[in-house]
């Protein structure tokens, strides 16, 4: 059972449905203590970094325990980069730290922002959760505020400056762009992630 | 690179396909969740439904047939039309669409921009515009002037429409969608002065709709006018052309899309 983390940060129809359509059991657990059962982990999520207010204290417990046990974790978009260390676009708020480096705006010089579209991903690492992805395959993103590149990063995309767009550290793993916007593609990623969890 | 991105529009009446259902071979003509999987099998990059129901019975069809298209889509689904309030955007989210468009509405109230924004994130949030050119236009003066009309194109509201639109974007629209209401239906082409003059206004995507009649009016909106995605209806309804012979045409020109 995959638990999909209802933080209040927009809709988690799409996601749900994406899920549903790989034949995935999703659960939306009301109360951290209900992550228990949980094989998986799924924190979505878009909006301001501020959002991840609601997962400080007992979320963050609940999910370091499962992450503790050996349980996958997938972060979507605002969840990808709750994964790092924090965002400049809300200082105070730490992030999940279990990736190193912290989230900046996308730079506007020449481009627009929000990047808002049909990107590009150039795979840098072979990893479980890019498996049978395709060089250049186009997700859908929308967003400000992006991860850096570094060693965990699987693959970069392109606008304005590169991105991390796909980062995996063993069972913990990140998109920028929406897998469930993304067509088969996106799907794709998702099945990979299930698998992730056994 | 940031692909141009083509979109298509479903006008939906009563549950059903109210225009140019026109597909070779579709058994169901007229069902939105069939068009919406050919759409998607032909490679469009979003599909925007389009309610065109005046009644309160068809406006309950109009959940069923968002759940109906969001089922088997997994590309951004828009609603538009007759949104006016939260609740109406909320059941259009609850039933399956990524993003609503509010235009009437959004003029009438911005704060219902922002109160949207602030819940479901900017990326949500698309702000329609139509706007056209002033009836007598005089050389010289009005040739950047673009009129706002509300209520479908019959009211005229006195704003123009780049300073709408960045109005727009700071009450936290993520998207505007402008219409060319003198293009609209013409297949004469976009209009591409508007379409750049709105785009240079504002940070964020512009989606340029009305008046697409042919692949170069593609290649020249997304050129000369600045604009971030197309929209077209009829073009695609009709079968007169498929989006994926569209967009290798517009690859060989250089035109960033995906395919």
């Amino acid at each position: 059972m995959i638990a999909l983390i209802d933080y209040g940060a927009g809709n988690l129809t799409s996601v749900r449905k994406a899920f549903a359509a790989i034949g995935a059991d999703v659960l939306v657990p009301s109360d951290p203590a209900d992550l228990e059962q949980a094989t998986a982990i799924v924190v979505p999520g878009v909006g301001n970094f501020e959002a991840t207010r609601a997962l400080q204290g007992a979320w963050t417990e609940a999910i370091v325990a499962r992450l503790g046990e050996g349980r996958p974790i997938l972060g979507i978009c605002l969840g990808m980069q709750w994964l790092f260390e924090g965002s400049e676009e809300a200082p105070d708020l730490p992030g999940l730290g279990l990736l190193g480096g912290s989230c900046i705006r996308l730079p506007s010089a020449g481009v627009k922002i929000p990047h808002v579209g049909w990107n590009s991903l150039n795979l840098r690492l072979e990893t479980s959760i890019v498996d049978g992805v395709p060089q250049d395959t186009q997700m859908y993103f929308t967003h400000s505020y992006a991860a850096p590149v570094t060693g965990d990063t699987v693959a970069v995309t392109v606008h304005g400056e590169p991105f991390a767009a796909v980062v995996q550290r063993g069972q913990v793993a990140g998109v920028q762009f929406h897998p469930e916007k993304s067509g088969e593609a996106g799907l794709r990623i998702l099945r990979n992630f299930v698998q992730l969890a056994g | 690179m940031l692909s141009k991105r083509i979109i298509a529009c479903l006008d939906v009446r009563d549950g059903h396909v109210v225009k140019g259902v026109n597909f070779e071979g579709l058994r169901t003509a007229g069902d939105p969740a069939a068009l919406a999987r050919r759409y998607n099998d032909e490679g469009i990059d979003e599909l925007v439904i389009l309610d065109v129901t005046a009644t309160l019975e068809g406006r309950r069809a109009m959940a069923e047939t968002i759940r109906a298209v969001a089922r088997e889509l997994f590309i951004p689904l828009t609603v538009g039309g007759g949104i006016r309030t939260e609740d109406d955007a909320a059941t259009a989210f609850d039933a399956g669409a990524d993003k609503v468009s509010l235009n009437t509405a959004a003029l009438e109230r911005p704060a219902l921009i922002t109160a949207l924004a602030r819940r479901y994130g900017s990326q949500a949030v698309i702000v329609a515009i139509d706007a056209k050119r002033p009836a007598h236009a005089m050389a010289g003066r009005d040739e950047e002037r673009f009129l706002v009309y509300s209520r479908s194109g019959q009211a005229g509201t006195g704003r123009d429409a780049t300073e709408w639109a960045r109005d727009a974007e700071a009450h936290g629209a993520g998207e505007v969608l402008l219409t060319s209401i003198d293009r609209d239906g013409t297949k004469a082409g976009f209009d591409e002065v508007m379409t750049a003059a709105v785009s240079a206004a504002v940070s964020i995507p512009v989606i340029a709709s009305g008046g697409a009649g042919g692949f170069d009016h593609f290649v020249d909106v997304f050129t000369a006018g600045r604009a971030d995605a197309a929209l077209a209806a009829s073009i695609f309804h009709y079968a007169e052309t498929s989006v994926r012979s569209l967009k290798q045409y517009l690859r060989q020109r250089g035109i960033p899309v995906r395919l």
